[in-house]
């Protein structure tokens, strides 16, 4: 009885069928992972120096736009960008760009607090060095702080690398290609929902869970002793 | 391009047989005023030692020279040549940044912590100011910090990271780094306090070495006495802010004539 239920709920044959179609929509989930933590890393970095800026023109703008992005919801920042991003272009792609954009702008905001974080665990000593020694702006940032700010900040990018995965199928507010798009179309079309989404699930473990131990690789990777 | 400006141009005062000449220098931390009204001058290539109890201000002076720290009034020339003001309209301005980095290149400063760039290599932590800063060829300012590496006895460490290191090998390596940029002017900060009993010897010699080499102007805040008896020209003896004695090594230790000094002297030789 059980038995029977459970293959009423669960047919191996409808997952086979739609491993396929879902792993294409995966794809281009995936995709839109890559182009938007790409994007987050350097626009995280651009805000967290201009966040430092001596200047309160440049700085307290800074602020008030990584905080609002940080207040608000991913969802409403992608409803409120859909009609901004490429208007009058052909709907898919302006929903699949406008999911990368509020993606990489999202995560931007949030990846600029682990940069300042970073930032601001280098020893003032270092800065002080590099003041003794006269270096340029330039000079002491590319080659005395960020070699030592990035690498306490990679734990942090690896985790939102592996969150934003997980935030991308919300493209399907806006009709952006992807994975959560083809599951519940799948869905819809054979009232498989079970399957449609059981494969999204395993699709996403088989995703992020490699993603986790690459961002802990990293972490490894490039920690160094301090002194 | 500021290295471009002729020193010449920026000198106000002729003030050339002094290398450090601070006026009438206010530092005040909040509540704690730290230097008051200080003057000093500090002849080139004398080596003048600065002792004093802790909060009496003897390190906000070498801050203040390195720029590490904003007096709150008071000039400062080095070499002649104001470091926080510059020429303009026939009067003195506050300086811009770029004639300030201009003046800095004539200073170094020796930390008590080493300050070393962990991620680089002895070699590198030597050779990045003399190119960056001072536009030497990598193959020049390697030659450079081989040369000083073997002065300070760590011929064998160019490939070492600090952690690496034994902290007096570390404060080595930072001696070597600073002196890589040939300064005119160089500020050591109790150098030797962070290590460990047994390292401080290896560093005292590098220093007297330097010192014993004559051209550098050498400003020390330290408590080894027995490097100020052998090294220094001048003893400085600070307190609340200000100097409140001073003479040749001999004059200060053997028979200083405030009480003040008499038993800070007495504590730090017990100690």
């Amino acid at each position: 009885m059980t038995f029977t239920l459970a293959q009423e709920v669960w047919r191996w044959e409808v997952v086979w069928e739609f491993l396929p179609e879902i792993a294409w929509g995966m794809a281009f989930t995936v995709l839109a992972t890559v182009i938007g933590i790409t994007v987050a890393m350097v626009l995280g970095l651009v805000l967290a120096l201009l966040r430092r800026s001596q200047i309160k023109a440049i700085r307290w703008p800074t602020i008030s736009i990584i905080e609002f992005i940080r207040s608000t919801p991913l969802l409403v920042q992608l409803l409120f960008l859909f009609p901004l991003v490429l208007p009058g272009s052909r709907v898919p792609t302006a929903a699949f760009v406008t999911l990368v954009v509020g993606l990489a702008l999202h995560y931007g905001a949030y990846t600029s607090e682990s940069y300042r974080a970073g930032i601001e665990s280098v020893d003032r000593g270092q800065w002080e060095a590099s003041i003794a020694l006269n270096l340029a702006p330039a000079t002491k940032w590319t080659r005395v702080i960020l070699p030592q700010a990035i690498p306490t900040v990679i734990p942090a990018l690896g985790n939102y690398l592996v969150a934003m995965v997980k935030d991308a199928p919300l493209g399907i507010a806006i009709g952006a290609f992807g994975i959560l798009t083809v599951a519940s179309g799948l869905g819809s079309q054979t009232f498989r929902f079970t399957e449609a989404y059981g494969v999204m699930g395993l699709l996403f473990l088989a995703v992020s869970l490699p993603l986790a131990l690459f961002a802990r690789y990293l972490e490894k990777r490039y920690g160094f002793e301090r002194t | 391009m500021d290295s471009n400006v002729p020193s010449d141009a920026l000198r106000v005062e002729a003030h050339a047989d002094t290398m450090v000449r601070m006026r009438k220098i206010n530092k005040i931390f909040g509540e704690n005023h730290v230097l008051r009204d200080l003057d000093l001058d500090v002849a080139p290539a004398e080596k003048v030692v600065i002792i004093g109890p802790s909060g009496s201000g003897k390190t906000t002076i070498l801050r203040v020279i390195m720029t590490l720290e904003r007096p709150n009034s008071g000039s400062v020339e080095i070499d002649g040549r104001h470091l926080y003001h510059e020429p303009k309209g026939g009067g003195l301005v506050d300086a811009r940044e770029a004639h300030v980095r201009e003046v800095r290149t004539d200073i170094s400063m020796v930390f008590q912590h080493f300050n070393l760039f962990p991620h680089m290599t002895a070699l590198d932590n030597i050779t990045l100011a003399p190119v960056k800063v001072l536009g030497l060829t990598s193959e020049e300012a390697n030659d450079r910090g081989t040369e000083l590496l073997r002065m300070v006895g760590l011929a064998d460490k160019s490939g070492h990271y600090p952690a690496e290191l034994s902290g007096g090998q570390k404060q080595r390596v930072a001696i070597a780094r600073s002196l890589a940029m040939r300064p005119k002017v160089m500020l050591f900060d109790e150098v030797t306090s962070a290590l460990d009993p047994e390292l401080v010897g290896e560093v005292l010699a590098v220093l007297k070495d330097i010192a014993s080499q004559g051209t550098t102007t050498m400003m020390l805040v330290t408590h080894e006495m027995g490097f100020a008896r052998e090294a220094a020209d001048r003893v400085l003896m600070f307190d609340r802010g200000q100097v409140l004695e001073e003479g040749t090594p001999e004059q200060l230790l053997r028979e200083p004539e405030h009480e003040r000094t008499r038993s800070f002297l007495k504590a730090v030789l017990q100690h």
